[in-house]
């Protein structure tokens, strides 16, 4: 192929080794976006959850709006933000976080809704109030749900990094933009490569917090 | 201790109420059982008390105050509840679950921890399964569990909705055992639904069986209830065999029980004949003391030493708690026509079918 041809072999380990200090700072980038915007996407997403779970007649519109949200091409949700707080790293946690509340929500309420009516009935009985009900009962019940719709979220969202690489951010994406840019395959496959080692990374971490933080679920069933 | 005063109970969208002018009082240390057909409001009447529900009109009160008198939660913290499906806790351990008031309480660790102890025993559960969750129990050990659960704060006060209706009928009739002869020592003020009007005579001191819309037919003890039905809905209610059903109910301690034609081995066989021909028998039992060795054919008898003979066990035996039911099953099956008691080895007596039926037509 021509591109391999000019850019001389395909992948170079010499510019990985000049360019070190760049990839770690991309690294902390990539890796500060993703847990800022689905840090915020989780506080986000409780609170509506615990609405909507509250006052059922407000989750169809919870999702309505977030549904559509979600439907918004990022370039054309990052583009339209612009305006409105500039070229930086808000529009792209703005963008970013929009993305994670549809799943979060979805998730958070069904993990909730999945609690057995037993379990809620006995724990009324038992003289719980309905706050530290939902606490102790519904939001440790509803855990592998929830944390399930964290994983699909934040690996989405390390994905989606990449894409805010036109904002001159963009974590990997500034290698792999650049990489087009230059036809240097060196730099699209040191950005795929590390931005999907990333998304397994983050999604390991999160089935093993899981197995921690939900014990019960670990014996025999 | 409970009283329910012309308690009505109408659902938003319901045409007619679930429960209708319902009063019932509920003395102390009493068993009562709800019984009836389905949508007749037993569970909501149930659930009205530790307001799970609240009733649209009505009051109800609780050790002479009004349940409204305090917020929910601490009624509720007052008030042992056990329910059909458990309801435990998955994400909590055994321990963890029966801890539950106690913790809602602030009790402090030493003190909850003691109680725990206490409670797995008193229910008959292994302390090593403390540690475990409940869906690593049996359906038998979770319902003890649940039982321990409601027990653990010692409320005077137990309401149970259909406790043991998710196990299978075996391991059902133990737990109903078991918790007769633990009530007994806790003496606790229970209130107990179910559908089946077996259960309920056999667990109630009380038992109120409620119609559709939750209007109360009969308030009565099971024994009143199977002898004098009140109305046709109780009689149809019931169903057949009332009669064994009271049998059920009654221990064998109740009635004055004969000797019977049984001689010591120590006597003679003329002895022996002269007890046959008084009883009008052709059987006589043999017993060495108070202990009772079993039956001889008459016709075995030949004057001789008693003690050469061999006698013939008795199949089945009862013990002063076995019910007057068991003890007809006993005589329709055995040789002899009668059935023998013997409570630890010693004999008491024994019943025949006589005796029986005159216990259930006095």
């Amino acid at each position: 192929m021509i591109l391999a041809q000019e850019s001389g072999p395909l992948f170079d380990w010499d510019w990985v080794a000049r360019n070190w200090d760049q990839i770690i700072d991309r690294t902390w980038e990539h890796v500060t976006l993703t847990v800022v915007s689905v840090a915020i996407g989780m506080a986000l997403s409780l609170g509506l959850s615990i609405v909507a779970v509250r006052w059922r007649k407000a989750y169809a519109p919870i999702t309505w709006i977030t549904g559509l949200l979600y439907t918004i091409p990022s370039l054309a949700l990052f583009a339209l933000l612009v305006p409105i707080v500039g070229l930086n790293a808000t529009n792209a946690v703005i963008a970013l976080t929009s993305y994670t509340l549809l799943i979060l929500i979805r998730n958070t309420v069904a993990g909730i809704d999945g609690v057995p009516a037993s379990v809620v009935e006995a724990a009324d009985g038992m003289g719980y109030t309905r706050r530290a009900r939902f606490w102790k009962m519904e939001v440790p019940l509803a855990l592998p749900a929830i944390v399930a719709g964290i994983r699909i979220a934040t690996v989405t969202t390390v994905g989606l990094v990449t894409v805010t690489a036109v904002l001159g951010l963009g974590g990997y994406g500034f290698f792999i933009l650049r990489g087009l840019n230059t036809f240097f395959w060196t730099q699209i496959i040191v950005g795929v490569t590390l931005s999907v080692a990333l998304a397994t990374l983050f999604d390991l971490g999160f089935v093993w917090a899981q197995r921690w933080l939900t014990p019960w679920a670990r014996g025999a069933r | 201790m409970i009283r329910l005063d012309n308690v009505t109970m109408m659902f938003t969208g319901g045409t007619r109420p679930a429960v209708d002018r319902l009063s019932l009082d509920v003395d102390r240390g009493d068993f009562v059982t709800l019984v009836g057909p389905s949508g007749c409001g037993k569970t909501t009447t149930l659930k009205m008390i530790n307001r799970l529900i609240e009733p649209t009109s009505g009051r109800i009160l609780i050790n002479g105050q009004d349940a409204l008198a305090v917020p929910a939660y601490e009624l509720r913290r007052s008030i042992g509840y056990v329910i059909q499906q458990i309801g435990l806790f998955p994400h909590r351990t055994v321990a963890q679950n029966i801890a539950t008031v106690p913790l809602l309480l602030g009790w402090d660790r030493a003190r909850i921890d003691e109680r725990v102890g206490e409670l797995v025993e008193l229910v008959g559960l292994e302390p090593a399964i403390l540690t475990r969750y409940p869906p690593e129990l049996s359906g038998g050990q979770q319902q003890r569990v649940g039982v321990a659960r409601a027990l653990a704060a010692d409320p005077p006060v137990l309401l149970m909705d259909e406790p043991f209706g998710a196990v299978d009928p075996i391991v059902r009739k133990r737990l109903q055992q078991e918790f007769l002869q633990l009530q007994q020592r806790l003496g606790k003020t229970v209130v107990f639904v179910t559908h089946d009007i077996d259960e309920a005579v056999f667990m109630g001191t009380r038992t109120a069986i409620l119609n559709m819309g939750g209007v109360l037919e009969q308030y009565d003890t099971p024994e009143t209830i199977l002898a004098k039905p009140a109305n046709a809905f109780v009689e149809n209610f019931l169903g057949g065999e009332r009669g064994l059903k009271r049998l059920a109910l009654r221990p064998v301690s109740q009635i004055g029980l004969e000797r019977g034609p049984v001689v010591d081995v120590a006597t003679t066989g003329d002895e022996a004949l002269r007890v046959m021909d008084e009883h009008e028998v052709d059987w006589v039992g043999l017993v060495d003391g108070d202990r009772l060795l079993g039956w001889v054919d008459g016709s075995k008898l030949d004057g001789g030493d008693l003690r050469l003979l061999e006698p013939r066990p008795f199949l089945v035996s009862l013990d002063s708690q076995s019910s007057l039911r068991e003890a007809l099953d006993a005589v329709v099956t055995s040789h002899a026509r009668v059935a023998v008691v013997v409570d630890d080895g010693v004999y008491k007596g024994m019943l025949d079918l006589e005796a029986i039926a005159e216990e259930i037509t006095e």
